[in-house]
């Protein structure tokens, strides 16, 4: 095995194309798991921890660039005014260890269903930026997810940066496990409203074979808000919208009985997951959280 | 390979490191630094808690060849060289926080961490902090007594 160190991304780059058998690592916390299990003897490791240009963040008016090598504990500490919601997110990733290595760059490129990083990558309409010697494309999150741990992402490409919208409105992020730390999701889901063009979207995690947005339950959700004027109105949302809200996020998800949860628990946790979300995110709104672009 | 590494404030450099060996591997086997213990190998525990460039960081997750170039404090290195304990590692043992011992390393360099960073933390900032260390045996009513003892001694 061999230990590859570029100095700078374009070396990284050039790495990446002529050993299509190194694995990238940043933070490790994905794949030395996989290392020290045997699960995976890779013919080298591609160390992307040196590289300065993935770890910095960039805002302008309506977006963040944020580098692919950015920790979770940074985008907590640092972006949680124009991204409350993966910051949400980021606070539940793993413990305050894994947050100081994990990055969403390393989300993306394990692609699990489960990574806490998803949800609220769709639901704020991120684009995924992807660079090669063949030179940069960027991807929509929506596109990026192609199955179980598999990604948009190809053989020569290294993840540099994920683009993300600047909250348009109060945003939410919750999730299930066995406890508060330390938890891979049973499910989460990430919530939006954007009072600006009324949409309120949602996505859900750990609850199909990859993170999903429930477009029956925007659709209804954004029919429903507009018909009872409740962006002008303000009034509190109708017990009945709240149900049939969670009702359609929960029919949205395919899950499966696996070795942290069933699939009725994950449709009967989603159902809860979204009711609340919808309450606490239009509760902001109501107060005057309601933050503009 | 060979690495190079700053290790509690010296330049150690270990040879015959694997390309995929991890740095508490490092760290334990050719170090000669068996303080951050091994028991999970995945994250979940925290026994392997180390300070990587001034963050606690799982020693188990971060390969040996990504430390290289940088600094590592273990919790050897809280301890003065004439083996004076640091008020973390006083307070484990005036407290009772030890039983098996094998989660100390990680809670003490955990505990560590957050007292530089919040001098008087309250019960919910102290749980969010070691919530990435595991206990088996405390049931971490006395761990808890010891972050708050350490807290009002003197750093």
């Amino acid at each position: 095995m061999d230990f590859l160190r570029p100095r700078t991304l374009d070396e990284a780059l050039a790495m990446r194309a002529e050993r299509p058998d190194a694995v990238p690592i940043r933070g490790g916390t994905d794949v030395m798991v996989e290392m020290n299990f045997d699960r995976r003897r890779p013919g080298a490791l591609l160390d992307l921890a040196g590289l300065a240009e993935l770890d910095t963040w960039h805002r302008t008016a309506d977006t963040v660039r944020l580098g692919a090598g950015v920790s979770y504990a940074r985008i907590m500490a640092e972006l949680a005014d124009p991204l409350p919601g993966l910051a949400m997110a980021s606070r539940t990733v793993g413990s305050p260890q894994i947050r100081n290595r994990g990055t969403v760059g390393g989300n993306l490129g394990s692609a699990s269903p489960a990574g806490d990083a998803h949800p609220p990558l769709l639901t704020a309409g991120a684009t995924v930026e992807v660079a090669s010697t063949r030179g940069t494309r960027l991807v929509p999150a929506a596109d990026w997810y192609l199955g179980v741990k598999r990604s948009a992402l190809a053989a020569d490409e290294l993840i540099t940066a994920v683009h993300v919208p600047v909250a348009a409105g109060p945003q939410q992020f919750a999730k299930v496990g066995t406890r508060n730390a330390m938890v891979i999701a049973v499910c989460s889901l990430a919530l939006e409203l954007a009072p600006a063009t009324g949409a309120v979207r949602v996505a859900i995690g750990s609850a199909a074979p990859t993170p999903r947005r429930c477009p029956d339950a925007e659709a209804y959700a954004g029919a429903e808000f507009a018909d009872r004027r409740l962006w002008t109105v303000g009034s509190p949302l109708p017990a009945v919208l709240v149900q049939r809200f969670g009702e359609l996020v929960a029919a949205a998800a395919d899950p499966i009985d696996d070795v942290r949860s069933t699939a009725a628990y994950r449709r009967t946790a989603l159902a809860v997951l979204a009711r609340r979300t919808l309450t606490w995110a239009w509760r902001e709104f109501r107060d005057g959280g309601r933050r503009c672009a | 390979m060979r690495v190079t590494i700053e290790i509690n404030g010296t330049e150690r450099v270990l040879d015959d490191v694997w390309e995929g060996e991890s740095l508490l591997y490092a760290l334990r086997e050719r170090a000669g630094l068996p303080g951050a213990k091994n028991a999970c190998e995945q994250g979940e525990c925290g026994s392997c808690t180390v300070y990587l460039d001034g963050r606690p960081v799982c020693a188990c997750l971060v390969a040996a060849g990504q430390a290289a170039g940088h600094a590592v404090r273990t919790v050897e290195g809280l301890s003065t060289v004439d083996g004076e304990l640091d008020r973390v590692q006083r307070a484990f043992l005036a407290a009772g926080a030890v039983q098996c011992g094998f989660c100390t390393p990680g809670l003490i360099v955990a505990t560590h961490d957050l007292l530089a960073r919040v001098p008087s933390p309250d019960d919910a900032q102290i749980r969010e902090a070691l919530s990435g260390n595991l206990c088996r045996c405390t049931g971490y009513e006395k761990i808890l007594d010891a972050v708050r003892l350490a807290a009002g001694s003197p750093a």
